[in-house]
């Protein structure tokens, strides 16, 4: 195969890839998020307290987190169908990948949420706000950091299981690697969509280090302070290192 | 302006019950600090979270400003909105601050106004006005974690006035902060008491807060109010373990037949020179053991321990001179194994060294 050949394949399943995960992405942070911190309102000392829905949504989480990508994506065909009008496709495709992620992200973000500083929470019911207030003004801007690092596992994630998708006829750059690098033998088209999945993995888990770690700075209680410190500790160090080599 | 009434707690945890608050009432008249001293665990925390109903009271009734608050309270764990209404009249502060990280120091001071629905201009106007008011004016754009603990907690209170409270509530505020810091801020909330007509109820371990700012203070121990009054009704109590703490002197006697006697001046009393007439009056030699002056709750206090020859039944004329002459006089029992008592005294006050 050559390169004139290769080329608008990759670009295609690029194409796909990004338009199934961002979509996918989206619908996961806006239904995972709502759900993660029900998660933490609900638990035992929780400010919606209620341990009966807690179980239930918990459950809901862990069976939906314990089946198989590719199961879930059968299993979803008859909901798939009546939402999008087809069970193949990118968009088909979207509805199983997000369905997935949102039980993924939630978890990720019952952890960032239960993190938040109780007295913060004391804080704002002492000036009189009510549970509504508190989750807007404090457990999601104070977990911010923590969700956007889970944002970027989840896509990472997604990225992964997408590469499934191609079972169902969507494409992307993981069915291109299973299509044509496995089953046709075309060892480099292979290599090539790897070493893309590599650079795209790298780029997102970059981007979004950089965005938690911007925002941590800002604030940051903890953490960014002697982050800074320990850089700022090593600049004057350098130059002794080179003058020594 | 704060009373509660037999006000008890209890927490229940896996068939366990703890008791925190065992019946306590107190009274903080309007306008004046008023110190609750107590070890960790002597139940002060839960006293303050049951004020403002962050900590749903057992029993017991809690009225702020003229206001049933345990009426308000509605069933659930859930607040309602007439209580959430009533806490926002009363300002809280933390000893861990308790600030927004994801905020700047402005938005930390404006959120208690946008709980108030406040619009934006007048929101960002009274912050600017409230961190003038605790000196921290240039740090408006910072984010807390610029800041130290002694600035945090000056934005902790700029916080807590942003809903013009008439009552503050402070909880530890002074004890994450070192000694130097610790004076600052409570000259700053001595000043706003003063500047605002602000009662203030503070809960602290350290002896040295209540000493410098309250007007009035109580005793913990075991979920109950020991003592209570104001700092000048508590030094004239004979036998106060609150005085004996606020104004420790020492000394032990030198020998068995000795009489010793703890004698308190307030105020005009100071001035006069009773242990010479003593000494004239009735021929006895008089050392003393210990003594010193100080500032309590803005009032004039002297503390002597004196050392009168011969046992208890030898001096209860001398004695009787000294308590004519309008002093407070508490005989020291050295029949008691003097050690001992002196040592649970002060374990059970707890106070200057283990605050320290």
């Amino acid at each position: 195969m050559t390169w004139s050949e290769m080329q608008p394949l990759l670009s295609q399943a690029c194409w796909d890839t990004l338009y199934m995960v961002g979509w996918s992405t989206l619908i996961a942070v806006v239904g995972g998020l709502p759900l993660g911190v029900l998660l933490v309102l609900t638990d035992r000392g929780g400010l919606l307290q209620n341990l009966a829905a807690n179980k239930v949504i918990g459950q809901i989480v862990n069976i939906a987190r314990s089946l198989p990508f590719i199961i879930l994506m059968v299993a979803l065909m008859n909901f798939t169908r009546t939402i999008t009008g087809t069970t193949i496709g990118r968009e088909a495709a979207i509805v199983p990948l997000a369905i997935g992620a949102i039980p993924f992200f939630a978890r990720l973000v019952e952890t960032a949420v239960r993190e938040v500083d109780g007295g913060l929470v004391e804080a704002v019911q002492a000036m009189g706000g009510n549970t509504w207030t508190i989750v807007r003004k404090v457990l999601v801007p104070e977990s911010l950091p923590s969700i956007l690092a889970s944002t970027t596992t989840t896509i990472v994630a997604l990225i992964g299981y997408s590469a499934m998708a191609g079972t169902v006829g969507a494409g992307g750059l993981g069915d291109i690697a299973i299509r044509y690098g496995y089953q046709r033998f075309e060892t480099e088209l292979m290599w090539i969509t790897v070493a893309i999945l590599a650079v795209v993995i790298s780029l997102i888990q970059f981007a979004g280090d950089y965005a938690a770690r911007s925002l941590h700075r800002r604030g940051g209680s903890s953490g960014p302070a002697p982050r800074l410190r320990l850089l700022k500790a090593k600049e004057p160090a350098a130059p002794d290192v080179g003058k020594a080599a | 302006m704060i009373t509660t009434t037999g006000l008890t707690k209890v927490y229940r945890s896996r068939g366990r019950e703890v008791t925190a608050l065992d019946g306590v009432d107190l009274h903080v008249r309007e306008g004046e600090v008023y110190g609750v001293i107590g070890q960790s665990g002597a139940g002060k925390s839960s006293l303050i979270r049951c004020i403002n109903l962050l900590e749903r009271p057992t029993a017991g009734t809690v009225t702020v400003a003229g206001q049933d608050l345990t009426a308000l309270a509605g069933r659930g764990p859930r607040a309602g909105k007439e209580l959430r209404q009533a806490r926002s009249r009363i300002g809280m502060v933390f000893q861990h601050f308790n600030l927004l990280s994801s905020r700047t120091v402005q938005d930390n001071v404006e959120l208690p106004l946008e709980i108030l629905g406040v619009s934006g201009r007048e929101r960002s106007r009274k912050a600017l006005e409230l961190l003038d008011l605790v000196g921290l004016a240039d740090k408006a754009k910072s984010f807390p974690a610029q800041l130290s603990g002694g600035q945090k907690q000056r934005v902790g209170i700029a916080r807590a006035l942003a809903g013009d409270p008439k009552v503050l509530l402070s909880d530890e505020a002074t004890s994450a902060l070192d000694p130097e810091t610790t004076r600052s801020i409570l000259q700053l909330l001595r000043d706003l008491n003063r500047q605002l007509g602000l009662t203030v109820l503070l809960i602290t371990h350290e002896m040295d807060v209540v000493k410098s700012i309250c007007d009035s203070a109580a005793l913990m121990e075991n979920g109950r109010v020991v003592e209570s009054g104001t700092v000048g009704e508590l030094l004239a109590t004979p036998g106060s373990e609150l005085a004996g703490a606020l104004f420790p002197v020492g000394g032990d006697a030198t020998g068995e037949d000795r009489t010793v006697v703890d004698v308190t001046f307030l105020g005009e009393a100071a001035t006069r020179p009773v242990i010479s007439q003593l000494s004239r009056t009735y021929n006895i030699d008089i050392s003393i053991l210990g003594a010193a002056i100080d500032t309590v709750g803005g009032l004039q206090v002297g503390r002597m321990r004196i050392e009168l020859p011969g046992r208890y039944e030898d001096n209860v004329v001398p004695v009787g001179f000294l308590r004519e002459q309008g002093l407070q006089i508490d005989i020291v029992d050295h029949t008691a194994d003097t050690a001992t008592a002196a040592d649970t005294a002060q374990e059970s006050v707890l106070l200057k060294d283990g605050a320290k």
